[in-house]
């Protein structure tokens, strides 16, 4: 009786365990990042850049050449590669603090000069690996290691919505908001990774899917109460779509 | 091809050009505007590119990643500029990638103004960025030498894979001279077989980070840096000796104070003082060598500076306390005149030697 293979891992991940802690959604995202380059074959001409907070490992876990950038910077240095390289693929894997918050130079940057990158932004509306602080795109009432009692619009501000903002630049080509709460929208977010990809295969334009993720660990919630926390508080705040199609627009 | 007559700015960017420099990222500031704008022009005749970035940061970030795929790039900036790149530089130390990143340095602190100033030494030679780390540090005193120089430092990157600094103070980035692009000397370097060019199945996959989580295995790596720099010190240094064999005193200068320096010492001569100099064109490594052979021998050095006195720390250090050392300096971009370095000699040299030390 012969064996048949009706699962295997992507060959876009290396076999190294992730440092995620239990119920983060890290894990997936970086799967279906991995699955979508196996899936378009294009691993080998792949150079992904890692930036700094919870996903500063990444290039331990992503099955193709990667270069690590600074905080926030990882589109600057992605520009450097694509500028030089331009018929390789390059990616930047960036959370909420990094991209959002000291970075959002670099990316508001990087997509009105539209470079031919993909950036995965992958929002949990807090600072995971400095041990749980505010982000930009901490919701209003959210508590966090430095809004104890909330944040409070009229200390701490607004969140940003960074699909929005940069859809507003004629350099993006396909912007994207999707949720790692439930296998539906995980099919999504796969499906949003993949026309992202194409769309820089395509010489588009900038790309980015933002990710709805969780942090249970700084959220102080299990793994189940945080996916109905993306649902309940996140979605409501960073509504899902396409914010940006300039193929479809075509 | 026979001289042509340009400004320094322009020779640093074509030097840059003819030594295979291919990518450029960079970001206006006075007074290296010019560098910039060449490259802009110049970069497209080639099949290279230039970009223009939305900071100095971004500049530096981009050039870390185009160093990541193993071809020759650049970014030059002037002192503000320059302390926004030191994040990025550290990252380049840490990483291993080589690269050539221009200083020409302007009044400081702060916005300072947009005058001549030699006043980043420290910042150069000491580090800049965070951690532990030397970068070698070229100061040409022409625009014959940018020449030179500029080829040499991207040897320098390749070879030890660091970045490298070039350093000049303003009246050199807008000075003109004729200057004359030889031959380029080709010198052997190793292959970039760390680069990350996407593994095109030819092997196993390449990562560039500075990121080392365990602390023995940090001080490893750091350890390893640390030797490369010590091969740095043994082969690297440069410096030129003027007048110093009979001198009973010496000069320190390097860059454009050097020339100044040296019509001083013309004047000095003529009146019968024996005065020489010592003209660090490394100033890291800094050139301990001369000071070790001519210590002992002289009454005291002289160490002339665009600055409150940065160099003259290094000079102190060579010396050794085997004789005295004396600084005259300018700063906020006032530039030192040969009459104002003559009577700086005549004070020490002539016997009565000054209650200060600095000339403010």
């Amino acid at each position: 009786m012969s064996m048949k293979t009706v699962f295997k891992k992507t060959t876009g991940l290396t076999d190294n365990p992730t440092h995620y802690c239990p119920g983060c959604t890290h894990g997936i995202i970086h799967r279906l990042v991995g699955e979508v380059l196996e899936e378009m074959d294009i691993l080998e001409e792949t150079i992904g850049v890692a930036s700094v907070g919870c996903s500063v490992l990444s290039y331990e876990y992503f099955n193709c050449d990667m270069t690590q950038a600074a905080h926030g910077r990882a589109p600057a240095v992605a520009t450097g590669v694509k500028r030089v390289l331009p018929d390789r693929f390059v990616f930047t894997y960036q959370g909420d603090g990094d991209l959002a918050s000291i970075g959002i130079s670099e990316v508001i940057h990087a997509a009105a000069r539209g470079e031919k990158i993909t950036v995965i932004f992958v929002n949990n509306a807090i600072y995971g690996m400095t041990g749980g602080q505010m982000a930009p795109t901490t919701l209003i009432g959210q508590k966090t290691a430095t809004t104890p009692f909330g944040r409070d619009e009229s200390i701490q501000g607004l969140p940003i919505k960074v699909c929005e903002m940069l859809s507003t630049l004629d350099g993006a080509a396909y912007i994207e908001r999707v949720s790692a709460h439930d296998v539906q929208h995980i099919q999504k977010a796969k499906r949003a990774i993949r026309r992202a990809f194409e769309t820089q295969k395509k010489g588009l334009g900038f790309s980015m899917v933002e990710i709805l993720s969780t942090c249970p660990t700084n959220w102080g919630l299990d793994p189940y109460e945080s996916l109905e926390w993306i649902k309940d508080n996140m979605i409501p705040a960073y509504p899902l779509g396409v914010y940006k199609n300039k193929e479809g627009a075509e | 091809m026979g001289k042509v007559l340009m400004k320094g700015n322009e020779v640093i960017a074509e030097a840059a050009v003819q030594a295979g420099c291919k990518y450029f990222f960079g970001y206006p500031i006075t007074p290296q505007s010019e560098l910039v704008a060449y490259m802009a022009r110049r970069l497209p005749e080639v099949g290279g590119l230039f970009l223009q970035a939305e900071s100095e940061i971004a500049a530096i970030n981009m050039v870390y990643g185009a160093a990541g795929t193993g071809v020759r790039v650049m970014t030059s900036s002037s002192s503000p500029g320059f302390s926004l790149k030191q994040e990025g530089i550290s990252y380049l130390v840490g990483s291993e990638l080589p690269a050539v990143v221009v200083n020409i340095v302007r009044g400081g602190p702060g916005l300072g103004n947009i005058q001549p100033a030699q006043s980043d030494y420290f910042q150069v030679t000491k580090g800049g960025g965070h951690g532990d780390y030397n970068i070698p540090v070229l100061a040409p005193a022409s625009l014959q030498e940018i020449v030179e120089l500029t080829n040499e430092a991207f040897d320098i990157a390749d070879r030890y894979r660091t970045p490298v600094i070039l350093m000049g103070d303003g009246m050199l980035g807008q000075m003109m001279e004729p200057v004359e692009f030889g031959e380029r000397t080709h010198s052997e370097l190793p292959e970039k077989n760390w680069a990350t060019t996407g593994t095109r199945g030819d092997g196993p996959r390449r990562i560039i980070t500075s990121l080392e989580l365990n602390a023995q295995s940090l001080e490893t790596r750091n350890a390893a840096l640390q030797k490369k720099f010590a091969r740095i010190k043994e082969n690297e240094v440069r410096y030129e000796t003027y007048q110093t064999d009979d001198a009973d005193y010496i000069m320190v200068a390097f860059g454009t104070v050097a020339r100044i320096t040296m019509n001083a010492i013309s004047k000095a001569r003529q009146e019968g003082i024996k005065v020489g100099l010592i003209r660090p064109i490394s100033l890291w490594p800094f050139p301990e060598k001369p000071f070790l052979e001519t210590r002992d021998v002289v009454k005291g050095y002289i160490s002339v500076e665009m600055s409150a006195g940065q160099m003259v720390e290094d000079v102190r250090l060579a010396v050794n306390g085997h004789a005295e050392v004396d600084f005259y300096g300018r700063t906020g971009g006032v530039v030192p005149t040969q009459e104002e370095i003559y009577q700086k000699i005549l004070s020490v040299a002539g016997g009565s030697r000054y209650e200060h030390e600095n000339s403010f």
